[in-house]
């Protein structure tokens, strides 16, 4: 397989992992915002902080309000990690590697290019919003299907995995922060509402991973639980841990890949215990960080490995 | 892609055929139920080609024998349903992503592929013939090319003029003496043919660089199969999807290493080049590898693609990137799209390209005034199809002609393509007619002129649903290698202007689906 091809499957990969997990969390957070109590300081901008987004929004926008944050997420071009901008990645890229797809792969992704960009508008007013969010997201899973169902388990395939599980774990890991830093930001309302249950709910709802979290922990939902579950459960596809895996066989069945697996391994020395709510503070926050950067370390090593061009 | 061609013409087209759709509405409007025959949208019997040779009618009322079903079977539509099927092609085009690229809109590279529902059809015994006249001439052109760049004999002879390739701009030194397989420089020629009044098929000229177009030849009939499917049931029409393997033998028959899977790759200039679509499709169509310069490096005179386990050997290039582009070692050195030391790789025999690097020469509309010259010279035959006279101002008394004519003729310079340069002298002002003059009296090597052809015609519709005729050409694509071998059809394109003579996608231009019928079959 040609360097440039592999380098914009995996980039298509993680752009198209990015449209579905910048859906998710707007949709998340659109019902999370309803379900606390008035006067909480919680707001959207929280979500511009979390994509390290800050810089570039504020270029653009004074307001740190719903309308600019949503608008700045969904519908911005010139925002770098907006949806916009993410499907319309994911189609350049795969525009360029039309030769490596079945021309229904292409076919749906040209439709989710042009249902992201003409009915965007929906997702910036609140009525609409849940619909487009949802639309956006089948549109990606029906992409992710068409793919798994017509590609072949070669290089192309391996490249797609290491995209979509690097950007996965990447997200998952700024979801947990988002939870985190919402709960430090709260004040202790003593008991009026346990608002721990109602964030780390809606951490495990951005993911989808209500339904395999309760399975799996049969407890009620509090922050250690999920936490845990999310950094380490193996069987749920979007935990740290299941994405690290799947980065690793991807990684092994590649020519050259001594370098980057060696590299893999040293991520995965880092533990971090969790034994209660206090553990999840500014430590847990650090910590996250320190994946993250080491998540980039990865894409780099990955980069020079596989992608190098003269 | 080559210069659309002109016809002398009413300033317009017939009137526009009267549309019993509206009929129906005022019916409506009375309370009336529309019966049936009247909610026909295409009124196939008021439809006229305005003089002009229609592809499918041979007079009002009369379809031609290959188009005969189609007609009938088109007619049973209703107006919602014609209407809806060409929603449904537009929708398959944007599905699909049938572009093409236009240079100068910024922002917006894509443009959905313009294309009219109704096919064009030909009956499978004339296209016989075409098919005979289109590999005659090809083998003829690609003698010519081998004898420029070897011995010259034709010039020596006193049959081509020596000054003609002394003054040619795509002549390339660097490619003297060198023999690509089989001694063919053009392995695919896309050749830009018109009717005139009475139907009869001409050459207007051979694009031998990077000829293209066959993608879109291909999507055509995948969007007709998709949207009127009706129409396949009881009709013969030659299938055109065996293209892409019918590329890919000859590409792999090209392959200096004589192994099993030699290593064949498509060289695109790039996603902003305007055929980009059509290269990705082809590459995809024959599971080949869609490279850019940067992809290839060349060591030891072999050439070799970057992959993800190193370096792996290239023995055919399909190159769609123009001569001067290909070496910047060679040709342009400020060229980033092509591979350093390509060139060297060539000559040493260690790569084939096809087109072969020169093969431009021949591609040229004053060497185009040759070609039946060259088809008697080489191979000693008459030519099958004709071209349109052309009349080279280079030549004194042609040039004095062609200045006393200026408003009848089409002037085209020699070495530009997709329809610019030209001037339309029916069309054109005094002005700029006087200004022509000065241009040709200048530089007259590099001019031509050309009787304003009345090119044919096929229904299409236009706004409203309605039919009215519009100009046409057509580009069948002809392979050489060890053999030869002609598209079934081609690509039709037609000028959606009312009136216009320009078929270009870059100005203007639509296609339709172009159906060889074996009306004998039947």
């Amino acid at each position: 397989m040609l360097s440039s091809v592999a380098e914009r499957i995996y980039w298509a990969a993680r752009y198209l992992e990015r449209a579905e997990n910048t859906a998710r969390l707007i949709r998340v957070y659109d019902s999370l915002l309803l379900d606390l109590p008035r006067g909480l300081d919680i707001t959207w901008y929280n979500l511009v902080e979390l994509n390290s987004a800050a810089e570039s929004f504020a270029e653009r926008y004074r307001v740190q309000d719903e309308r600019n944050v949503v608008k700045f997420l969904l519908a911005d071009a010139d925002n770098p990690i907006s949806l916009q901008t993410s499907l319309k990645w994911v189609r350049e890229n795969l525009r360029t590697t039309r030769d490596v797809f079945s021309p229904e792969v292409w076919e749906l992704v040209n439709e989710l290019f042009y249902f992201g960009r003409d009915e965007v508008a929906q997702g910036l007013g609140r009525k609409l919003r849940y619909e487009f969010c949802a639309g956006v997201i089948r549109g990606c899973e029906l992409v992710n299907g068409q793919i798994a169902a017509t590609t072949s388990r070669d290089a192309a395939w391996r490249f797609l995995e290491l995209g979509r599980y690097l950007e996965r774990a990447d997200m998952t890991t700024r979801i947990l922060d988002a939870g985190a830093v919402t709960l430090l930001q709260s004040p202790d309302l003593q008991g009026q509402v346990n608002l721990g249950q109602i964030v780390w709910g809606h951490v495990l709802g951005s993911l989808g991973a209500e339904l395999a979290f309760r399975r799996r922990v049969r407890m009620r939902v509090g922050g250690p639980e999920v936490a845990g579950f999310l950094l380490d459960d193996p069987d749920f596809p979007r935990t740290l841990r299941f994405c690290r895996e799947r980065v690793a066989e991807a990684i092994r069945m590649l020519p050259r890949s001594k370098g980057v697996l060696a590299l893999l391994e040293e991520v995965a020395e880092v533990h971090y215990g969790i034994e209660g709510i206090e553990d999840l503070g500014q430590r847990f926050r650090d910590h996250l960080n320190e994946l993250q950067i080491r998540i980039a370390t990865l894409h780099r090593q990955i980069a020079d490995t596989w992608f190098a061009a003269a | 892609m080559g210069a659309g061609a002109l016809a002398e013409g009413p300033a317009q087209a017939r009137p526009a055929a009267v549309n019993s759709g509206i009929v129906s509405v005022e019916r409506r409007a009375q309370g009336a139920l529309p019966r049936r025959t009247d909610d026909m949208a295409l009124a196939w019997k008021n439809y006229d080609g305005g003089g002009f040779f229609d592809e499918l009618i041979s007079s009002p009322g009369n379809a031609r024998a290959p188009a005969r079903r189609l007609i009938s079977c088109l007619a049973a539509l209703s107006d919602a349903e014609i209407e809806s099927r060409r929603r449904m092609a537009e929708a398959a085009i944007r599905q699909m992503g049938v572009t093409f690229t236009v240079y100068s809109e910024e922002g917006n590279i894509d443009r959905a592929w313009p294309f009219d529902i109704i096919p064009r059809t030909i009956a499978a015994r004339q296209w016989r013939e075409v098919e005979a006249g289109l590999k005659q001439r090809l083998r003829a052109l690609n003698r010519f090319i081998d004898d420029v760049y070897h011995e010259q004999r034709m010039v020596a002879d006193g049959a081509f003029p020596a000054e003609v390739l002394a003054q040619s701009k795509n002549f390339r030194p660097e490619c003297r003496g060198v023999s690509p397989p089989f001694g063919v420089w053009a392995n695919i020629c896309g050749t830009d043919l018109v009717r005139d009044e009475r139907g009869r098929f001409f050459v207007l000229e051979d694009n031998l660089r990077v000829p293209s177009g066959v993608a879109y030849m291909l999507e055509n009939r995948a969007i007709t199969k998709r949207v009127l499917p009706e129409l396949f049931e009881n009709e013969t029409i030659l299938p055109v999807n065996d293209y892409p393997s019918q590329l890919f033998d000859m590409l792999a028959a090209l392959s200096p290493r004589k192994v099993r899977n030699p290593g064949i790759v498509v060289l695109t200039p790039g996603i902003y080049n305007s055929a980009y679509f059509e290269h990705a499709y082809l590459a995809q169509q024959m599971g080949l590898e869609l490279v850019e310069g940067r992809d290839l490096v060349v060591e030891q005179d072999r050439v070799h693609m970057r992959t993800i386990a190193g370096l792996e050997r290239v023995d055919v290039i399909y190159r769609r990137i123009d001569d001067l582009f290909l070496d910047p070692e060679v040709f342009n050195p400020d060229s980033a799209l092509g591979v350093p030391g390509l060139m060297r790789a060539w000559r040493a025999g260690q790569v084939a390209i096809a087109n072969a690097p020169g093969a431009g020469v021949a591609d040229d509309k004053v060497v185009y005034a040759y070609v039946p010259r060259m088809i008697e010279y080489y191979l000693g035959e008459q030519p099958l199809l004709p071209n349109v006279p052309t009349w080279l101002c280079s030549d004194p008394a042609q040039r004095k002609h062609v200045l006393a004519h200026l408003d009848e003729l089409v002037v085209k310079p020699a070495n530009e393509s997709g329809g610019y340069g030209m001037l339309v002298g029916p069309h054109a002002t005094r002005k700029e007619r006087a200004e022509f003059a000065e241009r040709i009296q200048a530089d007259p090597r590099n001019y031509i002129a050309q009787p304003t052809l009345k090119l044919s015609v096929a229904p299409t519709l236009v706004d409203g649903g309605r039919l009215e005729p519009r100009h046409l050409d057509l580009r069948p694509f002809v392979l050489q290698a060890a053999d030869l071998h002609v598209t079934t059809g081609g690509l039709t394109r037609v000028a959606m202007r009312k009136g216009s003579l320009v078929v270009n996608s870059s100005q203007g231009g639509g296609s339709k689906d172009t159906w060889i019928v074996d009306t004998e079959a039947r």
